[in-house]
């Protein structure tokens, strides 16, 4: 019965834990950040027409989320990297 | 609207499904294990599998329909995209790793890992159906969309053949076969909507009237020149109106038409109804000479006490102050009868600008009114009145800044029920700039609490929808590792983020270069690329083409594995050997192939975004709160699983299916559904949340599966 459990049989992580800690904070970031693009809708939307440096807040504001993600998403990767080689050495030997 | 059939994209199109069906045989051939034909072996490298996830992501929905709303409602399609992407950090930081390290083929596999729960078997698979089922549609429909202009072929072909290449494609070799697909299809996307925006860049902005359908190949559709939309002045005299100016002559006054606003009079939209002799030509058929033409134009009264309304709803009758002076604008209109007419030997419930489509009066728009000049927009100088004919090429900074200092002729849309005939009017509505490049064209923000709490929850529901989509969630099953599954959602962040970019960009494309087919905006981003010759525009669509066919693949798997491996072998209990398992997941697929052979030709002329709207919100309010608690609240147990499963898809789809877009769909008034709320999210998404927390704590300390509860009772 059943059939759970990875496709393939998967190595111990021992940096699991740490991984997962830093990937919900790291969301809580994201998470705030389009909820204030989601507020200023709401709650100022005129302030998305206002212009700074050449382009409005709603440009600006709109490609920011979309490169702020790529940002988190590399520097998520290295951390998570760096921890399991970290985390993870004794288990290779 | 009527294209001409491109020989070049039907050998593209057939050559690209030739070499992807081969694909499929020769992975096929190798691919016997269920292993294989569930998740591809886990074998598969974590950038090929981040652009594939981009080729399951970046469906028909996000190229054509993202690009078409941002081409007509402007910033308001991009929210999609914001939101969209938005929604892979939740999978990223929260899901990527846990669902590769719990599950094994589907993502009933990660749900029901600690449990071993009937309930969640069932009611997660069940979810899983419904979702796919439902992302299917739209693709689907889709493909009968693109294959019309393309191939010249009627609906239902485009999504027959779909249905059997895909099917072919997943029965060979299951996901290994569709990962590729994906992979190929999510590369070749992402690289020519980057070169067409290099050519909508390159172009920059102009005058509509100053150029032939811009840069286009000779004999094309888009050989013909610009439409010029015509105004003319007019009075009202003894109850009808007096038209002046060049060529006004020619039309007849027949009657004042209304579109009346329940809530405030002063918004009601007054048209003149007129008709002109002329000859019309029916493409490849007869000529019909002096056909007295309808018209529709929009009446701008500056005064606003020109017109009034009397008489009962769905009985009004308009009243003209006599002498007011009044401007015409020329508007587009589809007018739906209810039997057939025929007009120069073709017979048709539907007249497009008061002939049959195949006339070709059905005009695409598009056009700036105002432009500022580069140089000016460069010195910072130009505050949108400084009427230049073209800037010349732009780059992407200052093509955002030229369209917000310029204005844009954009329209809207009236019904009018008359009699037994009904009218869809478009009428031209300048907007500025300014007002194209923030949210609010189509969702109204900022003003009425139910038109915001309808933004947040689109908002809500687009961030929540990705990280719970089972055809997205499969493909962490095909990498080797939980570090492969969280570089491969990196990959595919880079490739959606950067795709998503480029939509704007297309989208303003559109909007300004005289390409829409107003009746259908989701034609925009390839006949965008139609504008700059038939060689482009083919490789375009048989990329959209084969986008429908990718993700039907994607689909089909995973509602195939939902059947096969949750509901036949997990919850019923069916012991299949291995081969006997890759057996039956392809007879789920044909079955699932077939049905959506018939979903996709029932629900023809459906909005496509729309509907993947559905199957966000359904999949965001069924699944994610059952994966977020499972993965972070302990006390969670597995009859609040299942309960807050079946809550999340049943409050999710009474919302939708009550909301006023579709009392729009099934022919009503907007204002006669129950409630104001078009998008479900915000209601759903918590309350499934809630379900499972109270059905949670109510259960706790049971914390006895059902066999466990089985094997106590028997």
């Amino acid at each position: 019965m059943g059939g759970h459990g990875p496709a393939v049989k998967l190595g111990k992580d021992n940096a699991t834990g740490y991984k997962s800690a830093l990937g919900v904070k790291l969301f809580f970031v994201y998470l705030v950040v389009y909820i204030g693009f989601v507020a200023i809708n709401v709650f100022k939307p005129e302030l998305m027409e206002e212009v700074i440096g050449g382009q409005s807040v709603s440009i600006i504001y709109g490609f920011g989320l979309i490169i702020l993600a790529l940002i988190m998403a590399l520097v998520y990767n290295a951390m998570c990297g760096k921890a399991e080689a970290r985390l993870n050495k004794d288990l290779d030997k | 609207m009527i294209y001409d059939v491109s020989y070049l994209a039907v050998g593209l199109f057939l050559g690209f499904v030739l070499f992807v069906v081969g694909i499929s045989f020769y992975l096929g051939s190798k691919a016997k294990s269920a292993d294989g034909y569930y998740a591809a072996g886990g074998s598969i490298h974590w950038a090929v599998n981040g652009v594939a996830f981009a080729g399951d992501y970046l469906s028909a929905a996000s190229f054509l329909g993202i690009c078409g709303m941002i081409a007509t409602k402007g910033y308001d399609g991009f929210l999609y995209s914001i939101g969209y992407l938005a929604g892979w950090m939740v999978a990223l930081f929260l899901v990527a790793e846990p669902m590769k390290r719990l599950g094994k083929y589907t993502f009933t596999d990660a749900l029901d890992s600690k449990f071993n729960a009937k309930s969640i078997q069932l009611t997660a698979a069940i979810s899983t159906l419904i979702v796919s089922i439902f992302y299917l549609i739209p693709q689907m429909v889709g493909a009968g969309v693109l294959v019309e202009p393309l191939m010249g072929w009627d609906h239902w072909v485009g999504v027959v053949l779909v249905g059997i290449v895909v099917t072919i494609i997943v029965a060979t070799a299951g996901m290994a076969s569709t990962t590729y697909v994906q992979f190929l299809k999510g590369g070749l996307l992402i690289v020519f909507s980057a070169v067409l925006t290099i050519g909508i860049l390159s172009r920059g902005l102009f005058d509509p009237d100053t150029k032939k359908g811009p840069f286009s190949t000779e004999g094309s559709e888009s050989d013909k020149p610009y439409h010029h939309l015509k105004d003319y002045d007019a009075t009202v005299n003894g109850g009808v109106l007096q038209v002046y100016g060049e060529g006004a002559g020619e039309y007849k006054f027949v009657k004042f038409m209304v579109a009346v606003n329940d809530k405030d009079a002063s918004k009601n939209k007054y048209y003149a109804l007129m008709t002109n002799k002329q000859d019309i030509q029916i493409k490849d058929g007869e000529k019909v000479s002096g056909y007295e033409l309808e018209t529709i134009w929009q009446i701008k009264d500056d005064s606003h006490s020109a017109f009034s309304v009397q008489g009962e709803k769905g009985n009004e009758k308009v009243v003209a102050v006599d002498g007011a002076k009044v401007k015409l604008h020329e508007t587009l209109f589809k007018k739906t009868l209810t039997q057939d007419v025929t007009v120069g030997g073709v017979s048709t419930k539907e007249l497009y600008n008061g002939a049959p489509k195949e006339a070709g009066l059905f005009f695409k728009v598009g056009s700036v009114e105002l432009i500022c000049s580069k140089e000016l927009n460069e010195k910072g100088e130009c505050e949108g009145n400084e009427v230049v004919k073209e800037t010349g090429s732009l780059n992407p900074l200052s093509f955002l800044s030229s369209v917000r200092k310029s204005r844009i002729i954009l329209w809207d849309k009236s019904r009018i029920i008359d009699g037994d005939n009904t009218y869809d009017i478009h009428y031209q509505k300048p907007t500025s700039g300014k007002k194209i490049l923030r949210p609010g064209m189509k969702f109204k923000v900022g003003k009425t609490f139910m038109q915001n709490l309808n933004f947040v929850s689109l908002m809500l529901a687009l961030f929540c929808g990705t990280a719970a989509l089972p055809h997205i969630l499969i493909r962490y099953y095909t990498v080797p590792s939980q570090s492969a599954a969280r570089k491969s959602t990196i990959v595919a962040i880079g490739a959606i983020g950067f795709f998503y970019v480029l939509t704007l960009f297309m989208g303003l494309g559109a909007m300004t270069n005289g390409v829409i087919n107003i009746d259908s905006g989701n034609m925009s981003a390839p006949l965008m690329a139609l504008s700059f010759g038939v060689v482009l525009f083919s490789i375009i669509s048989s990329i959209a083409f084969s986008t429908v066919l990718g993700t039907v693949s994607g689909l089909i798997v995973a509602a195939s594995g939902a059947v096969a491996h949750d509901l036949l072998t997990n919850f019923m209990g069916i012991d299949f050997t291995d081969t006997g398992k890759v057996k039956a997941g392809k007879i789920a697929a044909i079955c699932v192939g077939a049905i959506a052979i018939v979903l996709g030709i029932a629900f023809k002329g459906m909005n496509v975004s729309f509907l993947v709207g559905w199957a966000f919100a359904v999949a965001a309010s069924a699944n994610l709160p059952a994966i977020m608690m499972i993965l972070f609240w302990k006390r969670t147990t597995y009859q609040g699983v299942a309960a807050s499963i079946v809550v999340g898809i049943v409050s999710a789809l009474t919302i939708i299916l009550l909301s006023p877009t579709m009392f729009d769909k099934y022919g009503y008034l907007k204002s006669d559904a129950p409630w104001a709320l078009d998008n479900p999210g915000i209601v759903s998404i918590p309350l499934a949340f809630i379900t499972l927390i109270v059905v949670s704590l109510m259960t706790n300390g049971t914390g006895k599966t059902d066999e466990e509860l089985e094997a106590e009772n028997a």
